[in-house]
C-alpha cells in the first residue's frame, strides 16, 4: 500500500532535513514544475487528478487554483497553507507539519508556482509550538539550497515564504477570517463573492489550502494525475489522513486509500474498542460533523460515500461515543465549543450557540422542559445553513441535529429523570 | 527554583527600546505593518507574561495602528493575555475528545490541587488555569499544554508529576 504523504514519517523520530528529503526523492517534483512545466500544465495536472480539499469542505483543488486571474506584472498575489487545525478531535494535519516539514514546503513552492504567488505563507495556530519551530529550521535550510527566494533554480521563479504563528482562534480555519488575521484584524469571515483566489490577502489574488491538500501536490506532479487517481478505493483519488481518537485500543493518525471502510480504520488500525466499552455512534470528520450510528460501519469513508449516509467526510478525524458516556453530555461540550469560538459577527451564531449551550447544560443538570427539546430542533434550523454569515453555526448544528434523531431517547430520559443518569 | 528566586517582569516600565526596535522591525518586515500586530503582542508577552494598557498603548503607534484598534485583536485571541498571568500557564485542553476521557476528572483535581478555578491564578502567582480549544492531541486524550509544553495521556498522578516538573512532555 502506497502512504506518501507520510512515507519519510517516523514515530517518535526527528524529521528529515534537507539533505535527507532531498536522499528520499524530495524536491524533485519542484524541479519538475519549475524548469519542465508551466504554472498552467500544474494546474491542469491537479485538475486532472481530482483532488479535493482535505480541510473539511472537499472542493476541487485544480477548479479553486482555476479561478485565479491571469497575474499582473507588479502585482503581490499569496499562496496560503491552512495549518490552523483547531477543529476538535483533529489532529492530522500536526502528523505532516512536525514529520515531514521540507515535504510542506515543497507543496507550497509548487503550489505557489502553480497559481503564480509571489508570497507564500504558513498560517500555524499558536498552540503548535513545536511544528512552527520545525517549519523555521526547515525554511532556512530550504533558502540556503536556493529553493526559496529569487529565481529558484535558475528558473526566473521567486518566492518569499513566511510563517505566521497565530494566537489561538478557530474562526481563523475559516478562510477568509485567515485572510482577515493575516492582516492583523479581528478575525472575522468575508463576505463572498468576491472570493480570495480573485480579491484576498490585502485584496490580492490568495489561494488558501489545508495542509495535507498541499502536500499531496508534489506527488501528483512527480507521479502524475493516473497514478494519483488509483491510489483510492472509489471515486474519489489519492490517499488520506484518518484519525480515530476516543476510547479505541490505538488511537492515532493514518494514511490509507481515500475511501477505506470506517469499520476496517476503527477495527484493524485502531484496534477496536477498548475492552469493556462498545461504540455507540461517531462523528467521522471532526466536530461539525453529524453523527454516524454504529450500524453506519461499512460506509467508506469518501466524500459521496459519507454524504449518502448523512454525514461528511469534513476532515476525517473520527471522534468515537462509547457506551458509557453520555450522548447529551458529549453534544453540549461540542455546542460549548461552538459558542465559545463563536466570532460574534452575525447574531444568529453569537445569541443562538450560547441559547443552545444553556438548554443542553440545563438538560445535563436535570432542569430541562419538553418544550426544550423542541427548542433545539428549532435552533436547528434558524442557525443552519443560508442563515449565517458563515458555516461555523451551521456546522455547529450538524452534531445537534444528528444527535436529536440518534439519542432522541437519550434527551427525554433526561427531561423525565430529572438528571442525567450517566454521572 | 523557589518563588523568591524569580525576578518579576516590571509592567510598569516602558518597554525596552531594543524591543520597540525588534516591534518596529517585525512591521517593517510585512506588507502592512498591522499586520505584525499579533507577532508583536507575542513578543511582549514573551517578556512581561501579559500585554498591559501601557504596554498596548506603546506597541499600537508602532504598527500604525490605535490603541482601540489594538486592543480589539488582542482581545480576540485566546493566546493573547490581557490581564496579568501566573508564571505557568497551564492550558487543560476542554474539547470533545479530552471530555470523552474524563477531563472533567482532571479539572476537579487540578481545582482541588491548586485551590482556584480555570481562569484564576494561584495565590503564590505560580499557576494560571485556563480552559483551552483542542490542543490536537487527542490521540493522546486528556491534555495539556504548560509552559509551551505539551502532555497527553493524564490521569491524576502524571498530572501531578508535570506540575512538580518530574514528567516527560509528549508522551
Amino acid at each position: 500500500m502506497q502512504r506518501p504523504l507520510t512515507a519519510n514519517i517516523r514515530p517518535n523520530a526527528p524529521p528529515p532535513d534537507c539533505a535527507a528529503y532531498e536522499r528520499a526523492g524530495g524536491y524533485q517534483a519542484m524541479r519538475r514544475a519549475l524548469l519542465q512545466m508551466t504554472p498552467a500544465d500544474v494546474v491542469g495536472e491537479v485538475t486532472k487528478s481530482g483532488l479535493r480539499g482535505r480541510g473539511g469542505a472537499g472542493f476541487g483543488t485544480g477548479q479553486k487554483w482555476s479561478f485565479v486571474p491571469k497575474r499582473k506584472p507588479g502585482r503581490r498575489s499569496y499562496l496560503i497553507a491552512n495549518a490552523d487545525e483547531m477543529e476538535p478531535g483533529t489532529f492530522k494535519d500536526r502528523l505532516l507539519l512536525e514529520g515531514d516539514p521540507h515535504q510542506m514546503i515543497e507543496a507550497v513552492i509548487v503550489s505557489a508556482y502553480a497559481v503564480g504567488a509571489t508570497d507564500g505563507y504558513i498560517f500555524v495556530r499558536g498552540e503548535y509550538k513545536l511544528a512552527i519551530a520545525r517549519l523555521t529550521q526547515a525554511i532556512g535550510e530550504a533558502h540556503a539550497a536556493g529553493y526559496l527566494g529569487e529565481d529558484i533554480l535558475g528558473s526566473g521563479y521567486s518566492l518569499n515564504l513566511h510563517i505566521h504563528a497565530s494566537a489561538g482562534r478557530y474562526i481563523c480555519g475559516e478562510e477568509t477570517a485567515l485572510l482577515t488575521a493575516l492582516e492583523g484584524r479581528r478575525a472575522q469571515p468575508r463576505n463572498k463573492p468576491p472570493f480570495p483566489q480573485v480579491s484576498g490577502l490585502w485584496g490580492a489574488p490568495s489561494v488558501v489550502n489545508n495542509v495535507e491538500t498541499l502536500c499531496n501536490i508534489p506527488h501528483i506532479i512527480a507521479n502524475g494525475a493516473d497514478w494519483f487517481k488509483s491510489l483510492g478505493r472509489g471515486a474519489d483519488g489519492g490517499t488520506k489522513l484518518y484519525g480515530i481518537s476516543g476510547r479505541v485500543k490505538r488511537p492515532g493518525t493514518w494514511e490509507l486509500p481515500i475511501g477505506t471502510p470506517m469499520r476496517e480504520i476503527l477495527e484493524e488500525h485502531a484496534g477496536g474498542m477498548q475492552d469493556g466499552y462498545q461504540l455507540r455512534a461517531l462523528l467521522p470528520g471532526g466536530a461539525s460533523t453529524a453523527f454516524l450510528g454504529a450500524d453506519q460501519l461499512d460506509t467508506a469513508m469518501d466524500y459521496g460515500s459519507v454524504e449518502k449516509a448523512g454525514s461528511r467526510l469534513g476532515t476525517g478525524s473520527a471522534i468515537v461515543l462509547d457506551d458509557r458516556s453520555c450522548p447529551v453530555g458529549m453534544i453540549c461540550n461540542l455546542e460549548h465549543f461552538f459558542a465559545q469560538e463563536s466570532c460574534g459577527w452575525c447574531t444568529p451564531c453569537r445569541d443562538g450557540l450560547p441559547w443552545v449551550e444553556r438548554m443542553l447544560r440545563a438538560l445535563e443538570d436535570g432542569d430541562g422542559e419538553d418544550e426544550d427539546l423542541h427548542q433545539l430542533q428549532r435552533h436547528v434550523g434558524l442557525l443552519g445553513p443560508g442563515r449565517t454569515f458563515c458555516a461555523h453555526a451551521p456546522g455547529a448544528m450538524a452534531p445537534l441535529e444528528s444527535g436529536l434523531r440518534h439519542f432522541r431517547d437519550e434527551f427525554e430520559r433526561h427531561v423525565r429523570e430529572r438528571h442525567c443518569s450517566w454521572r | 527554583m523557589s518563588t523568591a528566586d524569580i525576578i518579576e517582569p516590571r509592567t510598569d516600565e516602558p518597554l525596552s527600546e531594543q524591543l520597540r526596535d525588534e516591534i518596529r522591525a517585525l512591521g517593517e518586515h510585512e506588507a502592512h505593518p498591522r499586520a505584525a500586530c499579533i507577532a508583536a503582542l507575542q513578543r511582549v508577552q514573551e517578556e512581561y507574561r501579559w500585554v498591559s494598557d501601557a504596554h498596548l498603548r506603546e506597541v499600537a503607534p508602532l504598527l500604525g495602528m490605535s490603541p482601540a484598534d489594538l486592543d480589539g485583536v488582542a482581545t480576540y485571541f485566546n493566546l493573547i493575555f490581557r490581564r496579568p498571568v501566573g508564571r505557568r500557564v497551564l492550558l487543560l485542553c476542554d474539547s470533545v475528545t479530552c471530555w470523552l476521557m474524563q477531563r472533567e476528572r482532571l479539572e476537579a483535581h487540578l481545582r482541588h490541587r491548586l485551590g482556584i478555578v480555570p481562569g484564576q491564578t494561584t495565590p503564590d502567582g505560580d499557576i494560571t488555569l485556563l480552559p483551552t480549544v483542542c490542543l490536537g492531541h487527542c490521540d493522546h486524550a486528556p491534555a495539556m499544554m504548560l509552559d509551551n509544553e505539551l502532555y497527553g495521556d493524564l490521569d491524576e498522578q502524571r498530572m501531578d508529576a508535570i506540575i512538580d516538573g518530574t514528567a516527560k512532555a509528549m508522551p
